[in-house]
């Protein structure tokens, strides 16, 4: 694509200010450049969450487009609703985008996105992915990975965290057959930005899910929340994809992966991991890029 | 450059004064987040104006001005986002 979207050429114009997400909070950097991009004209919904809570505390009002709170479970069908009312009155250059937890994407709303992307209503759905329900202190979720010590999973001499695997979210909602979804990460704003400026031409329902890390949840400090992001694709834990046309396409195939015990071991979450544990991720790692790489398009191009 | 400001707010006296609900004006802020920084980033002349920590500060406080970068302190959390991203070293943070 010709006109990339850069930290030059993005609007000076801020849409999530003075909010009170904790410092060096991921998943404000996800709602901070996804409204950048899509400008004045996103009309957006947030349901409970970290990102509703700190953008919302009456009368502090921390966005500067039309937003809303939707219930828990109702992102995208608040989303159908406030697209089909602004088309009604006759709005235009207006994007309906929902802006939701992974709680409250793959876990409590997954049946409402599922509907949306039935009927194909003319949305945009960004999940931003703190892997728990931080809003809540740190419950487990859907989303939240193989070992990670939560509140509801917590470490013991026999069970370390978290049982099961993360849910893989993004193929879900491409099952539908949906016009466009994608992955991406706070850690790589450039490919971020130039996916939802093309999730949001798109005729249909777009999904973007984007690993938002939390410091608080994941056990950092504050200054690492882009350093982790960028471990995490750079271990393999984590990958860039779009699925458009029937088609799952890699835009990134790291050539190498880097260590995975030095991404786990460096957070919190994950500190009472041992040897077994580590290695039980690294072959779920591994089988996930082997079927990735023998089923997807993986001739990297720029967006 | 259009983003939520800092306005001066009344609180209700009496009972007309209170709003009907939670809806109100887009972008009308009341407090500032200046007091959650422990520490307070300083642009130095190393900048080479790459703008990455523009891009990645979760608060969107580093500011585009017509000579370089300013930062809006009233809102910046001093996480040091921006000074791990700074490719030049060239932001150096400062105990408060
Ligand atoms: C129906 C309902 N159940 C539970 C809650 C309580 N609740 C509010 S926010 C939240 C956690 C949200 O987690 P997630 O969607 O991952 O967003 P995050 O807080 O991590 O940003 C919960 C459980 C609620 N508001 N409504
Ligand atoms: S708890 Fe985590 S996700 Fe929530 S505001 Fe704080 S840093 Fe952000
Ligand atoms: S990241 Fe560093 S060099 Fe780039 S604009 Fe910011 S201060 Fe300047
Ligand atoms: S310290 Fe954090 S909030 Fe302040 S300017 Fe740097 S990145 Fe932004
Ligand atoms: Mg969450």
């Amino acid at each position: 694509m010709s006109n990339q979207i850069t930290a030059k050429t993005i609007t000076d114009s801020e849409f999530f200010y003075g909010h009170k997400a904790c410092s060096g909070c991921g998943g404000s950097l996800a709602v901070r450049i996804a409204l950048k991009v899509l400008g004045e004209g996103a009309i957006s919904v947030l349901p409970a969450g970290c990102m509703s809570a700190v953008g919302f505390n009456y009368p502090h009002l921390c966005f500067s487009n039309n937003s809303i709170i939707s219930t828990f479970a109702g992102t995208a069908s608040m989303l159908t609703g406030v697209e089909a009312g602004a088309r009604a009155v006759g709005i235009k250059n207006f994007k309906a985008v929902g802006l939701a937890g992974d709680g409250g994407t793959a876990d409590i709303g997954i049946q409402a996105l599922s509907g949306a992307i039935d009927r194909n209503d003319d949305i945009l759905y960004i999940c931003y992915d703190n892997e728990a329900y931080m809003n809540t202190g740190i419950q487990k979720s859907g989303l939240t990975p193989f070992g990670a010590k939560t509140t509801t999973t917590p470490s013991g001499e026999n069970i370390h965290g978290n049982i099961r695997p993360k849910k893989n979210l993004f193929e879900i909602v491409a099952a539908h057959d949906i016009p466009y979804a994608a992955t991406a990460s706070i850690g790589n704003l450039k490919d971020f930005m130039n996916k939802i400026e093309k999730a949001s031409k798109i005729k249909g329902t777009a999904y973007i899910h984007v690993v938002a890390p939390c410091p608080i949840g994941w056990g950092i400090p504050v200054n690492e929340t882009i350093d982790i992001a960028r471990k995490m694709m750079d271990c393999g834990l984590w990958y860039l994809a779009e699925y458009e046309n029937g088609q799952f396409k890699l835009n990134k195939n790291p050539r190498e992966f880097s260590s995975i015990k030095d991404y786990l071991l460096s957070q919190g979450r994950f500190k009472h991991l041992d040897d077994a544990d580590i290695e039980i991720l690294a072959a779920q790692r591994d089988a996930k890029w082997a079927a990735i790489r023998k089923n997807w398009n993986t001739t990297e191009e720029e967006l | 450059m259009n983003k939520p400001t800092l306005r001066s707010y009344q609180k209700p006296q009496k009972l007309s004064d209170y709003p009907l609900g939670t809806a109100s004006e887009a972008g009308h802020l009341v407090t500032k987040n200046s007091g959650w920084r422990n520490e307070r980033p300083i642009i130095t002349d190393a900048c080479i104006n790459c703008l990455q920590c523009y891009l990645y500060c979760p608060d969107g406080v580093i500011l585009k001005t017509e000579h370089g970068l300013d930062i809006d302190y009233d809102f910046c959390k001093g996480c040091g986002i921006c000074e791990k991203i700074c490719p030049k070293q060239a932001i150096k943070m400062e105990v408060e």
